[in-house]
């Protein structure tokens, strides 16, 4: 088998709180994405996605663990190499407004990559810039105008150009279209699509809507408190989820019939999320988990691979009825 | 309590290494001298004994290291050399000197406050009110007023004018208040209107805030009155603030006297350094610049702890 | 520009006295009646007349050219030490806040321990070693004032270093210099200008400061501050010596000052004086 494009092994970010333990952001996270692959993540608000996304582009070191590109850990690369090497894996941030200086011209930001890469004549990277502009369906009179003077839509077009400028290999989109009104959200998330075949793009895709993600995504990986909890194959974590906390969120799904017509009970979770900074022992899960047992607040549970390609996090997995996704 | 003497401990950690650091600047002032500094030193027509003498005074033929140890550990035990000029012992000079300035600085503080305080809460009171805008103005004045130039001018009317206050020189506070203070007056004003102007602003500002906060609103809606709301509840927030700004104010103060000084020929620090300045009488530089570095220090120690005895959140 | 202009009136008195001056300090060989050195002792210390606006000094030399003269130099004098201190302040600044770690606390110690000094103080001392001036004299005003900025830049760094369009300019293999000079710099620059320009009467002030007491501008060279020393030592015979050159430093002052102030209205409005 051919090296992953891109590999997280045992990955743990954790941020300094003062007073009190570090925030443990991401904790000790393993998967891997193979090239030309949609991966996608979900998980609640304050999961820990951006973390890890910003992790997989090098924006944030693991405090333990490897992140490996192509095979190779980035980290290792010093100075110079290292800024070149960061090309190839690109992000594309959930507020499309602070991604963009608000003090250079949309034609400067795009253009900013090439020139930093020292690609070609200022000249010819003009023209690429608006090229590119062009392909993700910006008209060229936004060129001089500043982001402020742009909607939310038109400027996550902009970003998208300026990442694709350097011909990435793998681009993380992390709730690329959250910020953005529902009627552009289609728009942005099918051009994706399209620049996913002309440019051979692998990517991480990051959301909490797990109705955009299992249409995309060739895999999913389901993150709660940091931790992934279940990962597989999208059609089979959508369909025959193995963790409960899955099914709680397939269940929260909207659904098209009306609730007398369905045939599965919608499971509330109830309870907030719980801080970050100070996790339930065991299985993180059980202080909103309807399984939750004794053991489950002593134990963690490990992360196996229950069928072939699909992993969970429970330590009931083999012997719970979890209920598919609300139909 | 407990805290608080965590708090102390904290805040001399820190002092420790600004004054570390600031004996390293004063004593590399030497470095910035032009030329070999023994030569410089030592005056034109020095003879080459003089210049050796004042090389191994400070070492200039030692690593910048020893020379700075040497220097410290004099400096530690009182020693700060003497005077290239008189030949006195620094430490000497400066007991002397900082008497004179301290007087005038201590009184500055206290017309600005005196002054400062009483406009400040006016301001606000009346804030965008024609006296308000009179009082902006006055401290827009206040703020860039060369204080040497302001000091010319009371010398003119009240000294020489009208001969009220004693145009120049300066008298102990030991031998004589009344004496000590009628030379002290003039200067202290001059220096004071620069305080007045800064304690105005930072007073009215701050207690605008206080009183536009919700807490406030409150209050008012239950039919406090205004100049109430001010004494009991204004101040008392603003009072932590008006400690920072008086520490700040103060190392402004001890600046700006050094030109002061000049104007009334008093014999203060500022007269000291300015004279040993010209002259390249560096132990007495580096003596006046140290002394006073450490003084403000001490007071910034001194305030924060006020700090925590107002602050009832450190308690 | 002009919208703002119109309705702040302190900013376009200002601005307007400040280009006023500058130009007066451009063209003062054409403006100025006299050569500022030219002696009449025969006219020592005269009044205002037709001939000399403002009078004459001890000299006999006329005080409007004196007044016109004195206008380069303290301009040059304010405008040098600020560019010193800008020079040495905000990289240092920028730096701590960006990297972080002991540079960073090692540059914040520095920095609370200039700001320990009495300014003048310090800058009398660096005056003292570099040899008496008006150049050095602003270069130690410059030293001294270089702390200021460095903490204001440094701030403003912390705040700006965390936004996103760093973290992209990053993604994409920018250095550590094209990420200051080109994001951080210009999105952290409106609360420097606004030092800077408060700065500046800070700078003319310490000029006169330091010229008065002999450690600036020297004799001939006119100077506010030297011609308010030389009007000094004549204070009882001639005290209307001291108005012109001392109101010429307060009014540029407080046109710096205001100028400053209102910038700090329009470009930081969480700083707006209420
Ligand atoms: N720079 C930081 N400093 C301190 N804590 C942080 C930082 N960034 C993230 N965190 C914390 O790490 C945890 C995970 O945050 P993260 O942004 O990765 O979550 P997320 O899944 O992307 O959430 P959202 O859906 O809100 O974007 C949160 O508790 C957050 O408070
Ligand atoms: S380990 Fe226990 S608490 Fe965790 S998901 Fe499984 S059953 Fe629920
Ligand atoms: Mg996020």
């Amino acid at each position: 088998m051919s090296v992953p494009l891109l590999q997280a092994e045992d990955v743990l970010v954790q941020f300094p709180a003062p007073g009190q333990a570090p925030i443990r952001a991401v904790d000790r996270v393993s998967f891997s994405v193979a090239a030309n692959e949609t991966f996608g993540v979900i998980g609640e608000s304050g999961s820990g996605k951006s973390t890890l996304g910003r992790a997989l582009v090098c924006l944030n070191r693991p405090d333990a663990g490897r992140i490996l590109h192509d095979g190779a850990d980035p980290f290792a690369l010093t100075g110079r190499a290292f800024r070149a090497h960061r090309r190839n894996y690109q992000i594309i941030f959930q507020d499309p407004n602070a991604a963009l200086n608000p003090r250079m011209t949309i034609l400067d930001s795009v253009c900013e990559p090439l020139e930093i890469l020292g690609e070609a004549t200022a000249a010819a990277r003009r023209d690429r810039a608006r090229a590119m502009m062009d392909r993700v369906g910006l008209s060229g009179s936004y060129a001089g105008r500043y982001p402020h003077e742009l909607s939310g839509g038109q400027k996550q077009r902009v970003n998208i150009a300026r990442a694709l400028t350097v011909r990435p290999k793998l681009m993380v989109c992390d709730e690329v279209v959250a910020a953005l009104d529902v009627s552009i959200q289609a728009e942005v998330l099918n051009l994706l699509a399209e620049l996913q075949g002309e440019f051979g793009l692998t990517f991480v895709f990051i959301t909490h809507d797990l109705g955009v993600v299992s249409h995309v995504s060739d895999r999913i990986a389901v993150m709660y408190l940091g931790k992934i909890v279940e990962l597989g194959p999208a059609a089979r974590v959508r369909h025959a989820p193995l963790h409960p906390y899955t099914e709680a969120l397939l269940s929260a799904e909207p659904s098209a019939l009306p609730a007398a017509m369905r045939t599965r009970e919608r499971i509330v979770l109830h309870g907030e999320i719980p801080s970050p900074a100070d996790p339930p022992s065991g299985c993180r899960f059980r202080t909103r988990c309807r399984f939750a047992e004794p053991r489950c607040a002593v134990d963690a549970p490990a992360f196996r691979e229950v069928q072939p390609g699909h992993f969970a996090a429970c330590h009931f997995v083999d012997q719970l009825t979890l209920q598919g996704p609300a139909s | 309590m407990n805290r608080r003497w965590r708090m102390l401990g904290e805040r001399l950690s820190q002092v420790i290494p600004v004054i570390v650091l600031a004996t390293i600047i004063v004593f590399g002032l030497l470095q910035l001298v032009p030329g070999d500094p023994a030569m410089t030193l030592a005056g034109e027509q020095a003879t080459d004994e003089r210049i050796a003498e004042i090389r191994h005074l400070y070492g200039f033929d030692k690593p910048f290291l020893v020379q700075y140890g040497t220097w410290l550990g004099h400096a530690a035990q009182g020693d700060l050399s003497r005077s290239l000029l008189s030949g006195e012992r620094v430490v000497t000079l400066i007991g002397q000197s900082f008497p004179h300035t301290l007087t005038i600085v201590v009184l500055a503080l206290l017309i600005s406050l005196l002054v400062g305080v009483p406009l400040g809460i006016l301001a606000a009171m009346r804030a965008h009110t024609r006296a308000d805008t009179a009082i902006s103005a006055l401290s827009s004045v206040g703020v860039a007023i060369p204080n040497f130039w302001l000091a010319m001018i009371l010398v003119t009317y009240f000294a020489l004018g009208l001969g009220w206050l004693p145009a120049t020189g300066a008298t102990p506070l030991g031998e004589s208040v009344v004496g000590s203070l009628r030379h002290a007056i003039l200067p202290a004003l001059a220096l004071a209107a620069g305080g007045i102007a800064e304690l105005t602003r930072q007073l009215r500002s701050a207690l605008l805030e206080v009183l536009s906060s919700q807490y406030m609103r409150t209050l008012r809606a239950k039919g406090l009155s205004e100049t109430a709301m001010i004494c009991k509840h204004g101040l008392k927030n603003v009072g932590v603030n008006l400690l920072t700004v008086i520490g700040l104010l103060f190392n402004r103060l001890l600046g700006a006297t050094v030109v002061v000084e000049a104007v009334f020929a008093i014999p203060g620090m500022g007269s000291l350094i300015v004279r040993a300045a010209i002259n390249k009488d560096f132990p007495v530089v580096q003596g006046v610049v140290l002394s006073m570095v450490l003084v403000v220090v001490a007071t910034n120690l001194l305030i924060d702890m006020l700090y925590s005895v107002l602050d009832p959140r450190v308690k | 520009m002009r919208g703002w202009l119109r309705r702040d009136l302190r900013a376009a008195v200002c601005l307007a006295y400040l280009a006023g001056l500058v130009l007066l300090a451009v063209l003062a060989p054409w403006i100025a009646p006299y050569s500022p050195t030219a002696q009449k002792g025969a006219e020592a210390l005269a009044d205002p007349s037709a001939a000399h606006w403002l009078g004459t000094d001890d000299l006999g030399r006329d005080v409007l050219s004196r007044l016109i003269f004195g206008a380069p130099a303290s301009l040059y004098a304010s405008f040098l030490a600020v560019s010193i201190a800008t020079g040495i302040g905000v990289p240092f600044g920028l730096l701590a806040g960006l990297l972080g770690g002991w540079v960073d606390r090692i540059i914040s110690r520095l920095i609370d321990t200039l700001l320990s000094f009495p300014g003048i103080v310090l800058a009398i001392g660096v005056t003292g070693a570099l040899g008496v001036g008006l150049t050095h004299g602003m270069i130690a005003c410059g030293l001294v004032f270089s702390p200021t900025l460095a903490r204001l830049a440094r701030a403003q760094t912390l705040v700006v270093k965390n936004e996103l369009y760093v973290d992209a300019a990053r993604c994409f293999g920018a250095s550590t210099g094209r990420i200051l000079l080109k994001h951080i710099l210009p999105n952290a620059v409106q609360p420097l200008i606004v030092q800077l320009t408060l700065l500046l009467a800070a700078a003319l002030l310490a000029e006169a400061s330091l010229s008065f007491l002999g450690l600036g501008v020297q004799v001939p060279q006119p100077s506010w501050g030297a011609m308010l020393a030389r009007a000094y030592t004549y204070i009882d015979i001639a005290p209307e010596q001291m108005y012109a050159p001392g109101f010429a430093i307060l009014l540029t002052a407080m046109a710096f000052n205001g100028l400053g102030e209102s910038l700090r209205d329009v470009l930081d409005p969480t700083m707006k004086r209420r």
